[in-house]
């Protein structure tokens, strides 16, 4: 078994009122592709926010890349954040600098590499997330959403982390560009050996790239694994996610 | 991730042939050292790069790689890499899946292009602000037609913001002012013995043209800002598309209550920085010339004419829907980048003060013409 990277155990989280998550607990590995899944509002969003350091738990245990993220020092934590990258839902690409710029800032402020060798390196993850030469110059309000998900994705892939966050990545795009997005995520985990940990709503990517995932709901984890594992559980949330039985995923 | 080991480079280099021994891990965090060198090296025979001994390769080593025989090639020496295992190669493979082209910088343009833009922006923006008031008045006699569509409840919201919650910043500042005519004139006027004249000079210049410049002052800084990044704001988040899809027109639900409710609150605004500011005066008369106030005001009722106390609030209604009006405006040009939000408001601000000074010398001027 390749080790564990992300392991998160008894996870509790209350926000306001809302108790989100009830002793939640989940295990992600090396190399492989990892969802949260779940309906809107089951706090899949949430556990991703609270592995990346945006938000803390209550109380559980949360372990990411050997770190705990319960003791970690802020020292640590700065450490921790350099070994992944992360794509939200909307790219939160900085409006004030062009997509180049955006990705160049990271090598600026982490590394002292002469300033071509970052603009090769530049050019190079743009041209490995598939957008074209030019759009380095853009900036963001000039880029389509699908350009978007990309420019963030090579700011997400700068520092060649070795663990990927996608907050839905394929939302908002058309389905042959959700495609490709699937196809070149797939491709980055094989070739660059990433781990990759994503929250999606997209049945095709699940279907098409998914490794193993957990699927939430009723505050809790319903079920954790590959998709014939789960789809064996009998439980009213995967019947209606999967939409068991009509025009969904045939088991 | 972290790697202890670092990245070396060892350089064998006669006329004939120049060995590069690379060697450790070629990442992102290791490669600063090697990089320094490459860039000062001059290369003087092929070069052939020796990676057998690199133990961990990122993106960051497959690009200086490139990088560096890209420029020696240039330079007329070519180079070759020996060593490579199959990891080496499917990165190399997937990051330079292409041919390399190389992406050429953007020209900076001319300055006298630069003038030339700038100066066609100015000037269409004038034409989009005369636009957006022509449409703005097309709705404001349509709805003079159909009174029902008229949003008193929304009026009346924003005279309670812009109004009543201005009350307290505009008493500051004009009883402030006041304060700051009444001192400087007293050390003129004592000079003269004419102390007295300290109420002609008060009540007059205050009512005239200091109480409605200072609130109209005030008030775009409070009002018109906010208005601007409150229509931004929906702007942004698409609020006003869906209003229009609804048949909401936003003249008629953004824009024209702010512009009434501001030119009702005004001239009263007015009128309370006239009382404040007039009651500073009195305070400093008092207190340098012993001036008592019962005496001031007598003498006050002697000297103010009414119509410097007219043309003070008349002014009102106009440098309101001076503000009111540009700042609207700011806000619908508002884009979908969080910049441009910070951007308009200044812009704004600075647009309607300008114009309510300007509007004040135009008043200024007429009224003089007019021998009022």
């Amino acid at each position: 078994m390749s080790p564990i990277i992300i392991k998160a155990h008894n996870i509790v989280t209350v926000l306001g009122e809302n108790l989100i998550h009830d002793h939640i607990s989940c295990t992600i590995r090396k190399n492989e592709i990892y969802a949260l899944l779940g309906g809107s509002g089951s706090g899949k969003s949430t556990l991703l926010r609270e592995m990346i350091l945006l938000q803390r738990p209550q109380s559980g245990q949360l372990n990411v890349l050997g770190f705990d993220l319960k003791s970690i020092t802020p020292i640590e934590a700065q450490n921790l954040r350099r070994q992944w990258g992360v794509l939200f839902q909307s790219g939160a690409l900085y409006s004030s600098l062009s997509v180049g710029e955006n990705i160049a800032m990271l090598y600026r402020e982490y590394t002292d590499l002469p300033p071509n060798l970052i603009n090769e390196l530049v050019a190079l993850k743009i041209d490995l997330v598939g957008l074209p030469p030019h759009a380095r110059h853009l900036y963001p309000s000039q880029l389509s959403g699908g350009m978007i998900k990309r420019a963030a994705l090579a700011r997400a892939l700068a520092l060649d982390p070795k663990l990927l966050f996608l907050d839905e990545p394929t939302s908002g795009l058309d389905p042959l560009s959700s495609r490709q997005f699937d196809t070149l995520i797939r491709q980055l985990r094989d070739l660059l050996g990433l781990t990759v940990v994503m929250v999606t709503h997209d049945l095709d990517t699940i279907h098409h790239i998914i490794d193993r995932f957990a699927l939430l709901g009723e505050n809790k984890v319903i079920g954790e694994g590959t998709l014939e594992e789960v789809l064996q559980i009998d439980h009213p949330i995967v019947d209606y996610f999967f939409q068991k039985g009509s025009y969904g995923i045939q088991s | 991730m972290q790697s202890s080991s670092r990245a070396t480079l060892e350089i064998v280099s006669d006329t004939s042939k120049t060995l590069f021994l690379c060697g450790g891990a070629w990442t992102l965090n290791t490669l600063t050292d090697v990089a320094i060198i490459l860039e000062s090296y001059h290369p003087i025979s092929p070069i052939t790069w020796d990676i057998t001994n690199v133990t961990e390769l990122d993106s960051a080593g497959v690009a200086l790689w490139h990088l560096y025989s890209r420029t020696f090639k240039k330079k007329g020496i070519i180079s070759e890499i020996i060593g490579a295992n199959d990891d080496h190669l499917r990165l190399y493979n997937l990051l330079y899946s292409h041919p390399y082209k190389e992406e050429p910088l953007p020209k900076n343009p001319s300055w006298l292009y630069m003038l030339g833009r700038e100066t066609h922006h100015t000037v269409q923006g004038i034409g989009h602000f005369l636009a957006f008031l022509g449409e703005a008045f097309v709705l404001f006699f349509y709805t003079l037609l159909h009174p029902s569509q008229i949003r008193y409840r929304s009026i009346v919201a924003h005279i309670y913001t812009t109004g009543t919650q201005a009350l307290p910043i505009i008493a500051v500042s004009a009883f402030l002012i006041g304060v700051v005519v009444a001192y400087q004139s007293v050390v003129q006027l004592q000079k003269f013995g004419a102390d007295i004249f300290i109420v002609d000079m008060i009540g007059i210049s205050l009512t005239r043209e200091l109480a409605p410049l200072i609130t109209a002052i005030v008030v775009a800084g409070r009002s018109g800002s906010a208005f601007t990044a409150q229509i931004g704001a929906m702007k942004m988040t698409q609020e006003i598309d869906a209003m229009k899809t609804m048949g909401f027109d936003p003249f008629i639900f953004l824009v024209w209550p702010r512009v009434i409710a501001l030119m009702i609150v005004m001239p009263l605004l007015i009128f309370f920085a006239d009382i404040l500011g007039i009651l500073g005066g009195m305070v400093i008369a008092q207190a340098q010339s012993h001036l008592s106030f019962t005496e001031f005001i007598h003498r006050l009722q002697g000297t103010l004419a009414l119509k410097h106390y007219l043309i003070g609030i008349l002014k009102g209604p106009f440098f309101a829907f001076l503000i009111a009006m540009v700042s609207t405006y700011r806000g619908f040009q508002v884009s979908s980048n969080t910049e441009s939000i910070g951007h308009y408001t200044t812009k704004s601000v600075v647009n309607a003060i300008f114009l309510v000074i300007a509007c004040d010398a135009l008043f200024s001027i007429l009224l003089t013409e007019l021998k009022l």
